[in-house]
């Protein structure tokens, strides 16, 4: 079983007037079937609007279904009792980094998640340890926030949620608000997490170029999973990827047009590399 | 402009005063700011002076640092006593032609003054010795028990830290706006007063749509984060008294009952 199950899920935004009259209904989430196994790396890609922060919330016990099911570590998101517990195994990181750091010490906004599940002062202390440690923020432990540049922001607030020690992250398009700089340090500390601690990631994007190194992609278009597969497979599609409104990488869209026009270059090049070893090939 | 604001400007340094827990100096400034409004003559003058003087100097902070929270209340303090000199009535002391000062006027003005600008060094040896969240932290601690009748103790100190927090990111948002607007022609310096406010309107009403855009997001930060209130909540800094605690409470309170004898002998 996985640890991030949806079947069937549908979540409809109900928008109502002063006098609670239903307004309108936005169907975000329809029939969205999805499974992560634990350890992995998933990417979620998705166009503006395609539903991907719904879900995220879901994951998160956030918002609930309107119908279907989603399990989470083996506990129904439905299900009022289990709450804090899918919040504590399934941490959340937001787009903005200014918006979701509490304190106006480093460590003291790391130590917020576990004070909040009461976890005794020496311990709280070690884990926001090893969690700065762990995205490499230890030396900025007394910083103020304010102080920090866009991605090393936006490493505290993974700090932040793995120090509730969760066995799976959900990042919810954590580096659009990023330069390029700051993104790469985002994505290497969570492709870091991801291997030395075993922790499952969730990685929502709309960056094609961030989904490369993940081990299953899944394409959402209007709440539901429109394509899925491994990134190789996902990036040889170009026209159903463009079809859907995503940007495929300038290399991959590149050997896409150059096969195009009768080369003999295989699908899915998503590196210069590869496209460089391919057209040497050629001759 | 807007960058000159300093609340709650922390100055560290390695002082007894800077390691005394917050509760000892909410405490202590307390004890001050009531002997500042109750002290009468030169010699009580002398007490309150020499006490705060004497805990500047332990807290290793600048006098200048001090200063610099005055600036802001200049003007207050020059028209707070030139109403206060010009309009006492009582025994006249100068009279050029249609103004009267009278004894009682230079007596209240004085006082007046004195006891602003202590009132102002005093609790600025606090803030700049405490950091935001100590601050927060020791008044959480100190006004627990009113969370029996129902004060929300917790949510107050929690709102403060926040405030803390954004009030910086509000006033680089604000300059932003500002300069963005003005770079399209808005102008915020000339004009009368209704004028101006009327200018205010384009930089406030997109400073607010952002505020509360913020905090809806950081409410669901805090949720994701498991925040449910104060309860069941443990501390990663927990406020434990020391022996300096002890010794200072000892003093602050000694140096009270001086200022209350002073004031009943004379
Ligand atoms: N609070 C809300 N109320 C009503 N509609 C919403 C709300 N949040 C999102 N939506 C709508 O749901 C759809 C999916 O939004 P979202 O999950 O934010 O997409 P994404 O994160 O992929 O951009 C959009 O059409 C959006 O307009
Ligand atoms: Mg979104």
């Amino acid at each position: 079983m996985g640890i991030v199950e949806a079947k069937n899920l549908v979540h409809e935004y109900i928008t109502r007037d002063e006098e609670g009259n239903v307004e309108g209904i936005q169907v975000a989430l329809d029939h969205l079937d999805l499974s992560v196994k634990p350890g992995q790396f998933i990417a979620v890609l998705g166009h503006n609007g395609s539903g991907k922060s719904t879900f995220a919330k879901h994951i998160n016990a956030l918002l609930t279904p309107t119908e279907g099911t989603l399990i989470v570590d083996g506990l129904d998101v439905s299900d009022e009792n289990h709450v804090y517990d899918i919040r504590q195994r399934a941490g959340m990181v937001f787009q903005n980094p200014d918006n979701q750091i509490i304190a106006s010490v480093v460590q003291e906004d790391v130590g917020f998640g576990p004070e909040n599940l009461g976890v005794p002062t020496e311990q709280i202390w070690e884990r926001v340890e090893q969690s700065l440690k762990s995205v490499g923020m230890w030396k900025y432990r007394e910083h103020s926030p304010n102080k920090l540049s866009g991605g090393q922001k936006q490493r505290v607030a993974i700090a932040g949620v793995m120090a509730m020690e969760p066995k799976c992250i959900i990042l919810d398009e954590p580096t659009a608000m990023l330069d390029p700089d700051g993104r790469k340090e985002v994505l290497h500390a969570v492709h870091k997490l991801n291997k030395e601690k075993g922790v499952t990631i969730i990685l929502i994007t709309h960056y094609m170029e961030e989904v490369v190194d993940a081990d299953y992609v899944y394409v959402m278009d209007q709440g539901k999973v429109v394509m899925e597969g491994n990134p190789r497979g996902i990036f040889s599609q170009v026209d159903a990827l463009q079809e859907h409104r995503l940007d495929v990488p300038q290399i991959t869209a590149l050997a896409h047009e150059l096969k195009n026009s009768g080369l003999p270059i295989p699908d899915g090049i998503l590196t210069r590399q590869e496209l460089i070893e391919a057209l040497a090939k050629i001759k | 402009m807007l960058r000159d604001i300093t609340l709650g400007q922390y100055y560290p340094a390695d002082s007894v005063i800077h390691k005394l827990d917050p509760r000892t100096k909410l405490f202590g400034t307390l004890l001050f700011i009531i002997s500042v409004f109750s002290f009468d003559g030169l010699l009580g003058f002398g007490v309150i002076t020499l006490f705060m003087f004497g805990i500047i100097y332990l807290s290793k902070v600048p006098l200048s640092f001090m200063v610099r929270g005055l600036r802001a209340i200049v003007i207050l303090l020059l028209i707070a006593g030139a109403l206060n000199l010009f309009l006492t009535p009582g025994q006249p002391l100068i009279t050029l032609w249609k103004i009267v000062i009278t004894k009682e006027g230079v007596r209240n003005a004085s006082l007046m003054t004195v006891r602003m600008i202590y009132l102002i060094m005093g609790t600025s040896v606090m803030t700049l010795t405490t950091t935001p969240n100590q601050l927060t932290d020791g008044l959480e601690k100190s006004l627990r028990p009113l969370s029996k009748i129902h004060v929300p103790v917790h949510e107050i100190a929690m709102m403060m830290s926040i405030a803390l927090r954004f009030i910086p990111i509000l006033i680089e948002e604000t300059d932003k706006i500002m300069k963005a607007q003005m770079a399209r022609g808005a102008d915020f310096e000339s004009g009368g007063l209704i004028k101006k406010a009327k200018n205010m309107v384009p930089l406030l009403v997109p400073l607010f749509v952002s505020a509360f855009r913020r905090a809806n997001d950081l409410a669901l930060a805090m949720e994701a984060r498991c925040y449910v209130g104060g309860d069941g909540r443990t501390k990663m800094k927990p406020l434990v008294y020391e022996k300096r605690d002890v010794g200072a409470y000892a003093v602050v309170i000694v140096y009270f009952v001086i200022v209350v004898l002073v004031k009943s002998l004379l």
